[in-house]
């Protein structure tokens, strides 16, 4: 394998420690509840099975989260089980966003590669290839500005998706901002990942894990929910105005919100009880 | 009963008729960039509409359980407007689009000289983009438009057999069939087809590369005239595939030409266990 986007400069240890970190992600065994994880639920749908020409026989049903999987193991899941003429294609498209990577002209070429990933690795495995082409042509922030602004929401969440592993600063959390100003469930839930945890002020943090709750979007979506929720007083007020609000209006309160509450104020009282599993914290709709 | 709309304006639309047309069996859709009732002004407004042809309507019509594609063009009308044509520069990069199936709506409002200069650029942009076109016929001298279109067409790079020509009647179905091209009908209450004179259509000219259309919008339309057309075909004596073949088969291998059509509904609960209520468990 000549593939130059491998982590090259990782040391043997510390790779085997994330390979491992982000093979756990792909045990459902390890999952608490069956939907964690951001990335795999990808466009083509969460439960579709890939198929692998190696007959690995991994839960081929996952596809590892691209936020939170080194590149070096995105790549060899997505090689893994992509089909000849894919895996071609790909290649391809990691070795001229190598070889020229920033930006150039109206659109360059490996922003092209990025608007067909969906339709050359089919829709469940889009988001990893374009992960994977942004990191090749090392993009930075304005580069991702770019692809996210004229992006489609497919790419737009793939965008959001490789933050972490491409930007150091708080430079690129205007596009987080954007993307938690929708009401898109998909890219919320693709707001709320490492480098939101990372980056994002206190105050646009905790609307943040509001507005998962009033969609719908599960907070295993919010990457370090623990460390940060912990002992936020303001999140916890916040969190018992919403549990208090539903309440009054005779609607049930996600489970997700006593989640929350419970680590931001384990002393807090439950002010209702909760909903069943699978209940909506709200309908979607804000505005 | 399974349904594609190949012609439907959901940005007009509200999510109750997403849930209405799931009930009638509407499990896919395309929807063309159009004019908008109020004539813009400005590029850019054009690019925030096709980027909510690109997220924001494909995520609304998942909710329900219906895939969401998408034409891009300048629409004929605007192209009257030399404010709207540096849209056409900004194109090419939209048309590489996944979800993008067709070039459209291009095609003749008043047969203007912008007219056919935007409807001869954007053939083009299809041919380049190994996409089809989605071909509006003019409303007011339907016949004349059509024969003008059709000449543009011939003398494209985009062969018949990869352009669709829309809202056809009665006194276009003919020389549109001679044509090559494949035919679209609107089926809208006042000022096109209804589903009577549809169905004698079909049993007239038989249902080979015929695709029926709501092309419901902002006018006084109704996103369930594919199922209504379903309906009658069936009842005056259609059997099942002919009706699969109008309102399914003939719509997918239309589009299915862009080799972009990807028909199982994208998951929108990434997050989220109610969701298969809100699909419709489809």
């Amino acid at each position: 394998m000549t593939h130059r986007h491998t982590t090259r400069n990782t040391s043997r240890a510390a790779h085997t420690e994330t390979d491992r970190d982000a093979q756990s992600q792909l045990d459902p065994g390890n999952s608490t509840p069956a939907r964690a994880g951001a990335g795999r639920k990808g466009f083509g749908g969460p439960d579709r099975a890939s198929t692998s020409p190696s007959g690995d026989t991994a839960p081929a049903t996952l596809t590892p989260p691209s936020a939170l999987t080194p590149p070096s193991a995105l790549y060899r899941h997505l090689v893994a089980r992509l089909g000849e003429s894919a895996r071609a294609w790909l290649e391809q498209a990691l070795t001229e966003a190598a070889a020229q990577p920033g930006i150039h002209g109206p659109i360059s070429t490996w922003e092209l590669r990025i608007a067909e990933a969906g339709r050359r690795c089919g829709p469940e495995h889009a988001d990893a290839a374009r992960v994977l082409i942004l990191h090749a042509a090392r993009a930075g922030a304005d580069a991702l500005s770019r692809v996210y602004f004229q992006g489609t929401a497919a790419e737009r969440r793939a965008v959001l998706h490789a933050l972490p592993h491409l930007v150091a600063g708080p430079e690129a959390v205007p596009l987080v901002e954007d993307a938690l100003r929708t009401n898109d469930t998909r890219l919320l839930a693709a707001a709320v990942g490492p480098y939101a945890a990372r980056h994002l002020s206190p105050h646009l943090w905790r609307h943040a894990v509001l507005k998962c709750l009033f969609t719908g979007v599960a907070v295993d979506e919010v990457t370090d929910l623990d460390r940060r929720a912990r002992g936020d007083g303001e999140l916890a007020r916040m969190l018992a105005d919403h549990a208090a609000e539903r309440t009054a209006a005779g609607r049930a309160v996600p489970q997700d919100l006593y989640r929350v509450l419970t680590l931001s104020d384990p002393t807090a009282t439950p002010p209702a009880p909760a909903a069943e599993p699978g209940v909506r914290g709200g309908d979607g709709k804000e505005s | 009963m399974r349904i594609f709309d190949p012609h439907i304006h959901m940005t007009s639309r509200t999510t109750d008729d997403y849930a209405a047309m799931h009930a009638a069996g509407v499990r896919a859709v395309v929807e063309p960039s159009f004019w908008l009732g109020q004539p813009r002004t400005s590029p850019a407004t054009f690019f925030d509409y096709f980027d909510s042809l690109l997220g924001w309507e494909p995520f609304r019509a998942a909710q329900y359980g219906i895939a969401h594609h998408c034409t891009l063009a300048l629409n004929p009308k605007e192209a009257n407007d030399p404010r709207c044509a540096p849209v056409l520069d900004e194109l090419p990069r939209y048309l590489v689009k996944d979800q993008v199936v067709a070039v459209g709506e291009i095609g003749y409002d008043s047969m203007t000289a912008a007219e056919d200069t935007a409807l001869a650029a954007q053939l083009q942009l299809a041919a380049d983009h190994g996409l089809p076109a989605l071909v509006h016929t003019p409303h007011r001298d339907k016949l004349a438009g059509l024969r003008r279109t059709l000449d543009v067409v011939h003398e494209s790079a985009l062969s018949p057999d990869r352009v669709l020509v829309d809202h056809l009647n009665e006194t276009t179905v003919k020389e549109a069939k001679d044509s090559g091209c494949w035919l679209g009908f609107s089926v809208y209450p006042d000022t096109k087809m209804d589903e009577a004179r549809m169905v004698a259509i079909l049993r007239a000219y038989g249902p080979e590369q015929v695709l029926v259309n709501s092309a419901a919008d902002w006018g006084r339309s109704d996103p369930l005239k594919t199922r209504r057309v379903a309906d009658l075909m069936l009842a005056e004596g259609f059997g099942e595939d002919e009706v699969d073949r109008v309102l399914w088969q003939n719509p997918v291998a239309f589009y299915g030409l862009s080799g972009r059509l990807n028909l199982d509904v994208p998951g929108t609960d990434a997050t989220h266990e109610g969701n298969s209520i809100l699909r419709g468990g489809a």
